[in-house]
């Protein structure tokens, strides 16, 4: 049944009042790999996001999860398949303390998220989960402070660790390293090639160095189009790419 | 309008962290031994006034403080069960008890068919949905036979709880009034603190995210409306039986707006803030009466002052300046 590819998509346009933001994207990711959807500049790539993760409803083309359509399906119950993504602006809850934000992640499939009656202190049984994951991402130390109050590369981290609480099967991260210096880059680096162990993960990511060390595969982006595709060798010689990246391939 | 409401209630919401405060408690208990003993050194008709309206206040700012819906439409919750306690009472003959159940029910009924219409927009359409919606309401008071017109219905009769207690006694209408009152209050404290008041903040703080998580948002927005509107009409339906009467005032929308600005004046987003500024309001509303300056313009001076000097609110402002950061 575990079919080789765990996404696929089919001609997915997406169009704008008469701008085509995204045009005919058939993309096919495997099973346990990270890949990753590069592009310049309104290349498309946070549409494709969008429409994958339904928070925009495709113009035109299908999405297949597991080999089940998932075009018509909202995007909360997206989230339930087991898809999870991440947002290019880090996305915490800023109010809540970093446990609390996990546990939002945790607390689910409890089955309680409607009880107003009861003491959110049925909580606390999710903090001992909670606590393992901010170890996971080195945030165990901050674990009563807001998350409002973390460094950025931080709260990268702990949207990372509630991502993770929902056992995704996939990830989707949108671009994770945009603005972060150096140290946080590797960090979550490692952090991403960590946790692609046993799921798959796509991402959108600007930073070229990170995208030739973590991808397996790599699908190229242009004016809404899928331009190449390919390992990281191989699409990084391929003309079009190198003319869509440096600007007129003439000169 | 609606990003401004927005910045405010991010500003106020801190408090929300961590485990019940022993702060929130202490001036829980305060609050307590303060309304047992009101009646004695104040007039009881005025603090059950405050009362009621306090009750408002707290429902109304569970929608915005805690969900993040700003409502502009919650005077029908609040006359609409006014209406129909004062016609069970007084036309069906029904016990007090049974008339703020039975408003109580109205208004949530009314809630959940208000909030799917309007749930489904957001900021200031929803705003001027729950507006719209609370309009018509205004209509059919006006018009419906049952509603009495511009009389309303008058000289509601407060009768004896559950058949014994004498209502028109003014102490024991007051306890009963104050028992209403601590109930919706705890609901509202157990609500904000519950594992639905967590899900309800992650939604106010970053809605998209709780949507990525896998929360289906609009249900708990629509919950949240529901309890709001409830506990509105609760504090209508008490309204109705303190001052034996419901009349236009209390669908129209100045009520709207009036349970909006008790809420800003006291913060937005606190528990006590709501109390605090009903108190504020009605007494000022009360002591202006009697003098010759026009209230609406002194309570409009005093808003804008409370917005420029300090945006959270007197409780949001008291928490921020001593509660600190809690770690």
């Amino acid at each position: 049944m575990a079919s080789d590819v765990i996404l696929e998509t089919r001609g997915l346009t997406k169009e704008f009042r008469g701008f085509v933001a995204v045009r005919d994207v058939s993309l096919r990711v495997k099973r346990g790999s990270i890949h990753a959807l590069i592009g310049p500049n309104g290349a498309g790539k946070t549409t494709v996001f969008n429409l994958l993760t339904k928070f925009l409803q495709p113009s035109n083309g299908h999405i297949l999860f597991n080999g089940r359509d998932i075009t018509a399906v909202k995007p909360a119950d997206v989230a339930r398949l087991g898809i999870i993504r991440s947002f290019q602006i880090s996305a915490v809850f800023p109010h809540l303390s970093v446990l609390e934000n996990v546990r939002v992640g945790l607390q689910r499939p409890l089955g309680n998220s409607f009880q107003f009656w009861k003491s959110e202190s049925v909580l606390d049984r999710l903090n001992g989960r909670a606590m393992e994951l901010l170890e996971d991402v080195g945030l165990a130390g901050y674990a009563q402070r807001p998350a409002a109050e973390l460094p950025y590369g931080r709260k990268r981290a702990l949207e990372i660790a509630t991502t993770l609480a929902l056992e995704p099967e996939m990830l989707l991260l949108d671009e994770p390293m945009a603005g972060m210096g150096h140290e946080d880059i590797d960090r979550i680096a490692a952090l991403i090639k960590r946790v692609s162990a046993n799921r798959t993960i796509l991402m959108v990511e600007h930073n070229l160095s990170v995208v030739s060390n973590l991808s397996d595969w790599i699908t190229v982006l242009a004016r809404g189009e899928v331009l190449a595709e390919g390992a990281y060798a191989e699409v990084s010689r391929h003309p079009k790419v190198r003319e869509a990246y440096m600007g007129s391939g003439h000169a | 309008m609606a990003t401004e409401i927005h910045a405010v209630r991010r500003e106020t919401a801190a408090p929300a962290t961590g485990r019940p405060a022993t702060p929130d408690l202490l001036a829980f208990a305060a609050l307590l031994l303060v309304l047992i003993a009101a009646p004695y050194v104040l007039y009881p008709v005025f603090v059950m006034k405050v009362l009621c309206f306090a009750l408002f206040a707290c429902a109304f700012n569970l929608l915005i403080g805690f969900a993040g819906l700003l409502s502009f439409g919650h005077a029908a919750f609040f006359g609409g069960a006014a209406y129909i306690t004062a016609h069970t009472v007084k036309v069906w003959g029904l016990p007090p008890e049974l008339g703020i159940l039975l408003g109580t029910a109205f208004s949530a009924t009314l809630g959940l068919a208000f909030g799917a219409l309007a749930i489904r927009r957001q900021g200031i359409y929803f705003a001027m949905i729950t507006l719209a919606l609370s309009q018509m309401v205004f209509f059919m008071a006006l018009q419906l036979k049952f509603t009495g017109g511009e009389d309303g219905i008058q000289a509601v009769p407060r009768g004896h709880l559950f058949g014994v207690i004498d209502l028109s006694n003014s102490l024991s209408m007051y306890y009963f009034v104050l028992a209403v009152f601590l109930f919706g209050f705890v609901v509202i404290w157990r609500t904000v603190h519950s594992p639905f008041g967590q899900v309800l903040k992650a939604i106010r703080e970053n809605e998209p995210r709780a949507i990525s998580l896998g929360y289906r948002t609009d249900h708990y927005k629509l919950m949240a409306f529901v309890l709001s509107a409830t506990l509105a009409g609760l504090a209508g339906g008490t309204k109705a039986i303190v001052f034996q009467l419901a009349t236009l005032t209390d669908v129209q929308w100045q009520m709207s707006g009036a349970v909006v600005l008790m809420t800003l004046l006291g913060g937005i987003g606190t528990l006590f803030g709501p109390v605090v500024g009903a108190a504020l309001v009605v007494t000022l509303e009360n002591y202006l009466a009697a003098s010759n300056l026009p209230v609406p313009v002194v309570i409009g001076v005093i808003f804008v002052a409370c917005v420029l000097l300090f945006r959270r609110g007197i409780v949001g402002e008291i928490a921020a300046r001593f509660g600190g950061k809690r770690s």
